[in-house]
Formats: C-alpha cells, structure tokens, sequence
C-alpha cells in the first residue's frame, strides 16, 4: 500500500531522492531550498547513505561528480544563483557523462536577486546551463506530487542517458505543504545491482587491476571531443519520447495559457473560471521544459486558436522564446509576468487574459 | 669487474643529465646519439665503475634507469 | 647480478611522459606508483587529477584517473573517498589548481580532515600555460602576467601552503619536500608512504608538497635549475615536516 503523507515541497523532494536510491548528496545553504539539504543530513544516516555540506556550491557540485563518478546515484539541490555556481561542475558532469540529478527551487534574479520565488532561470536551465552548448532533460513540476515523481524519476533517466537531469522548480512549490503519495524504497539489493552494473561497464573509478584501468575524463584532445560531441548529440535526439506536456482544455480553445511550474497552476485556476463564463480557453503546461513541447504549439490549429498568454515569474519573459519558435507569427503571442520575488495571483493572470481577449476575440 | 650495471632505455630519455650529477662514480654521460625524440641519451660511460647503487634511477625523472647489483 | 632499481607498474611501460626535461613531475608519479605497489593497492587506487601540468598524467599512469574541473580536485576526491571509503584515493595537483583557483577546496578538505592523500607539486610558476605568476612565485621572480617579477606590492607574497594548513586541527599529516637529490628522493618516498598508509589506517588528510623545477618556464637548464630551486626556493619554502600527528602523540 503506497505511503500518503503531508509533506513540504522541498521534504518531498528529498524524500524521493532516497527512495530512488541516491546515497550522496552534497549542497550548500542557500534560500530557499535549505529545507532539502537539512532533510539529507538527517536521513541519510539511515539510509547508509553520505551528506556532504560543501563549503560552497563550486565544491558541492564537485563533490557530485566525484561520488558521481564512482557510482553513487548522487544528488544536489541549490537556488538560482548557486545553480550559476553549479554551471562549471554541471558541464563537466554533462562532458564526462555522469549520471546526477540537481534540483533548482527558482528564486529572484539575475544575481542575488531575491530570496521570494521567481521562474528567473529558465533560459539557463533549458539552454546553457555551463560552457560547452551539452543539454540536460529539464524536468518542471506544478504540485508537491509531481515534484516527487518526477525526481524519483529522473534518476531513471540521468542513469539511461549517463547525463545530468535537472529538475526546475520555484520557491512556492518548494515551500508548500501538499498530501503526497510516496513511491517504493529502493532496495538495497537493487541499488547493488545499478552499482555493478555501472562498473561491468567499466566506469566506477574505485580502483581496477592493471590493465583494466577506469577513467573519467571530461572532454578530450584532437578529435576525440569532437566525436564526444557527436554521441551526445546523437543521445540527445532520442529525447523525443521524452517530451512531455500537460494540455487541459485545448482541443476546442482559442485563447492557450503557456505556462510551467508554480504559473501553470495559477493559469489553470483562471482556464476554469474563463470556462465557467463560456469563454473557450485551455492550457499547455510543459513538464519537460527540456526537450520542449514544440509540437504541442506547432500543430494548433491557428484557424481556431486566437492568441496566447504567457504566464511566467520572469521579467522580461524567458519561455516566450521558444514558444515564438514554435508558433512562427501564426497568432499573437502576449505575457502576464511578475518577477524578483513578486509572485503572480489570480487576479493578475485574469487581467492579462481579459486584455488578450479584448484583443484577439 | 664492476659491482653494478645500469640499462638506460633511450627512448625515454629526455637528457636532464640528474643521472649524471647523481652518480657517486660519475659512470654516466650524454653520449654522442639522438633518439626518436632528438635528445642526446645518457650512456653508461664508465660501466666498470658502477657500484649499482641506484642513484640515478632514484633520480630519473622518467623511469628510463634500471639497475643491477651483485 | 640482482636487479635493484626497475620501473613501477603504476605508470604504462611503454609510455613516454609528456614533461619536459628536467621537470619532476615524472618523479613524483613514478614515486606515487613504487609506494601503492609496494603497499600492494595498485588495483584500489583512484587519481583524482588537476588541471595543469598534473593533467599529463592521466595518459601515463596505469591506474583510476578522474579528471576534476580546475582547482576542485579536493573536492571531488571527497566524493570519491566517501562513496568508496576502500578506494585508494589521492589527488594530484599544481600550485596553481591547489592554492589558488582550488585553495578554498583544498583548505576545507583538509579542514573536514577527508581521508585522502594529496600529492601537491610545487614549481612556483603556472606551466602548461606558459608561465604565468602562480600564488607561490618567488618576489622578484618574473612570469609573463609579472614581467618584471613578483612585486609585492601588488602581488603579495608567495603562499606557504603547508604553514597554512597546518593551523588547522584536523589534518593528519603535513609535510614539504623534495626531489633534487636522491637522498631526498628516497625521504619523499617515504614520506608518500606515510601519506597513503595514513589514509589505509583511516588517519585523514595527508598533503606532501614536492618543491620541484620548472626548467622551461624558469628559463633554466634542467641542471642549472637544480641551483635555483636550492638557492631560492627552499629558501622561500623550508622542507620538513608541518604536521604528525603520529608524533605529536607520542
């Protein structure tokens, strides 16, 4: 019988993490995701599991690719500007491909910016998230739950792929208490099996006899990188499988809500009520902000569809580009947006809609 | 007859001469052949006066040196 | 005759290193590989490796390389060593990776006292990219980012890696030595040892800092910078040991 429990979003995140069998986690203190690396240092001990508390985020996410590197499911969770301190040990995890996870619970930017939670990241985490032009699968969730499965989850993927995965979410998710389902407990059995199975194909570096050496090397010279180069981006073409989007209310609407995370929620509370008046909206949330949903607006019909509203906590607006790479002109594109912190509410999302309305119907 | 014997593998030899200032006996010289590389190896110049004590292979940055004694 | 000096299987045996002539790198690895051989862990060891000159090595020693971003070694070994605590771990570093770019990795590994060995060279210049001022060139030394030498002025004073450490109460074992000299050779051999049976016996932190040569950048012969590194360097940098814990307890 699966576990229900109440859970805060950055508890839960943790949680999931251990139960998809991550046994490192090293991070450093930053609002407003402390919640997750407190509840490592706590669990972990009963997991037979390590938390590392780095000196700073340069250090954690160095720690990670070490653990990483000897075939320990590793995790690592910061906040905006310590993801961009996060970029340098990312690209290498993506240059020597290790498997790791990271968590972004979003605040207010660009630089300190603000401790309140913003979607402020979006281009970093879905474009360049360090040097190199590599790509991570990008996860976003709008609820405790999702966070949960999505995390448990990406390890999943980051292990298939031998690729760092990122999940993307924001300080209101990160901070909320929402009931929650739990997925199952690793085995121990079964995370010796990914373990072994990591060194049959002679990655662990923990020491091997001469003559089977392990190595783990990040990028290398001549023509070997470019061929490294090219296996990735032959593994990042198989991503189409992995997109995955959310679309409520879409088939016969005229007016789109795009929005992720913490704003995608907030859109699908105002879709209801503008139903509820007969106004014929719908909304395309992406899960996957990386791979993004591009089909999911490139084949709308734009004889029926009148406009779209982006909705994000960014100032100036972030997934509005690579929605206007997928929608090409074929109708007007407008943004509800706040930022720094300010979160948006319903009223304010309303409003946005109204003006589109007025204007496209 | 000598105590020691060295086997300088040229190849490795990149001719900083640490053999040649740390030998005891000063059996060792650069001798008058390049290798692949262009460096003027180390020969066991006066190999009867080699003690093996193993100075030089201490020394060798390159691991090219090894040493017999007895 | 009895074969008394042979090379150690912890470097290939049919590779030429990529150092130049004169530099002591090469010593150090092939002393890093005659010590583990010895203690008969070459199969358990793990190199987590700098960037820099240090990084010619990943191609010429025989065992584990992980290649760390630059100055993070330390803190990747800590992943390593904590997630495979019977790994044989060590990190090998420059002046520039671990007391400048890597100094704050470097201080609070040994701060955690992270039960890993830490072959620091040593040479007081940057090498691989040509001679820039690192943290420990010389006052007066000149680098192509410190023309017309060290001044102090603007540039302080060359960092003491291990009398910074070793105000720090948790590290095991800290020591400054050398390899100009096969007496010394032999002590630094030793000295190794001691920094690896450390980690063996779960001691914590042990640093051995080679002071080395540069001939290239220091625009020497390999034998003329043998006197400078005599003359100046250890003058700057007094071999010995900092810390033994071992000692200290006794």
């Amino acid at each position: 019988m699966a576990e229900r429990v109440f859970m805060k979003g950055c508890e839960a995140i943790a949680e999931a993490g251990v139960r998809a069998g991550c046994r490192f986690f090293a991070g450093y203190p930053i609002t407003p995701q402390n919640e997750i690396p407190e509840y490592f240092a706590r669990r972990m001990p009963e997991v037979n599991g390590i938390f590392v508390q780095g000196e700073s985020e340069v250090a954690s996410v160095n720690m990670l690719y070490g653990a990483a590197a000897a075939g320990t499911r590793a995790m690592s969770s910061s906040s905006s500007c310590g993801i961009s301190l996060y970029s340098e040990g990312i690209s290498y995890l993506a240059s020597a491909r290790l498997p790791a996870v990271i968590v972004n619970v979003q605040r207010g930017g660009p630089g300190i910016g603000a401790i309140q939670p913003a979607q402020q990241d979006y281009l970093q985490a879905t474009k360049a998230s360090g040097n190199g032009g590599f790509k991570m699968i990008v996860l976003a969730p709008s609820t405790v739950q999702e966070c949960v499965d999505l995390v448990y989850e990406s390890f999943e993927l980051a292990a298939r792929d031998n690729n760092p995965v990122l999940v993307l979410t924001d300080g209101v998710i990160g901070t909320m208490m929402e009931p929650v389902v739990l997925p199952p407990m690793k085995t121990d059995e079964e995370l010796a099996a990914i373990k072994a199975h990591w060194d049959v194909n002679k990655r662990a570096c923990i020491g091997h006899p001469l003559g089977q050496r392990a190595t783990c090397f990040p990028g290398s010279v001549g023509t070997g990188q470019e061929i490294a180069n090219k296996e990735a981006e032959a593994m990042y073409k198989t991503w189409d499988k992995d997109v995955r989007v959310e679309k409520f209310m879409v088939d016969d609407a005229e007016i789109i809500f795009a929005a992720y995370g913490i704003s995608a929620r907030i859109s699908k509370a105002i879709v209801r009520q503008l139903r509820a008046e007969g106004i014929k909206a719908g909304l395309i949330r992406p899960i996957t902000v990386s791979p993004f949903p591009y089909d999911a607006f490139r084949d709308l019909d734009f004889n029926q569809v009148k406009g779209i509203l982006d909705v994000e906590m960014s100032i100036p607006a972030q997934m509005r580009w690579d929605i206007d790479f997928a929608v090409q002109g074929r109708c007007p594109i407008r943004e509800c947006r706040r930022s720094g912190g300010q979160l948006l509410t319903n009223d304010q999302v309303l409003a946005g809609a109204r003006e589109l309305i007025k204007e496209v119907l | 007859m000598a105590k020691g014997r060295v086997e300088i593998a040229t190849e490795f030899c990149k001719s900083c001469e640490y053999c040649v200032i740390s030998c005891p006996k000063n059996c060792l010289a650069v001798g008058e052949k390049v290798n692949s590389k262009g460096y003027p190896y180390v020969v066991s110049a006066n190999p009867d006066d080699c003690i093996g004590c193993a100075m030089c292979a201490q020394m060798c940055p390159e691991s090219a040196i090894e040493v017999w004694r007895g | 005759m009895e074969k008394v000096y042979t090379k150690t299987q912890g470097i290939f045996q049919d590779v030429v290193s990529g150092f130049c002539p004169g530099c002591m790198h090469g010593t150090a690895h092939k002393l890093v590989g005659e010590v583990v051989e010895e203690l008969g862990m070459l199969d358990k060891l793990v190199r987590v490796e700098g960037v820099g000159c240090c990084g010619l090595g990943q191609s010429y020693v025989s065992h584990d390389v992980i290649i760390a971003a630059h100055g993070r070694a330390c803190a990747v070994a800590t992943g390593v060593k904590r997630c495979s605590p019977d790994s044989l771990v060590y990190t090998y570093q420059g002046d520039g990776d671990l007391a400048s770019i890597g100094l704050d990795e470097t201080v609070s590994a040994a701060n955690r006292g992270e039960n890993f060995t830490v072959i620091f060279i040593n040479n007081g210049i940057y090498g691989m990219t040509g001679g820039q001022m690192a943290p420990t060139t010389l006052v007066g030394m000149k680098a192509t980012t410190a023309p017309f030498g060290r001044n102090p002025k603007e540039h302080g004073y060359p960092m003491h890696v291990c009398e910074l450490l070793s105000q720090l109460t948790a590290p095991q074992f800290i020591v400054r030595t050398a390899v100009d000299t096969p007496q010394n050779v032999i002590k630094t051999r030793k000295y190794i040892k001691q920094a690896f049976q450390n980690q063996i016996d779960g001691k914590g932190f042990s640093l051995v800092e080679i002071v080395t040569t540069c001939p290239t950048n220091w625009g020497y012969s390999a034998k003329d910078s043998l006197t400078f590194l005599r003359e100046k360097m250890f003058a700057e940098f007094p071999l010995g040991v900092y810390r033994d814990k071992d000692k200290e307890e006794a």
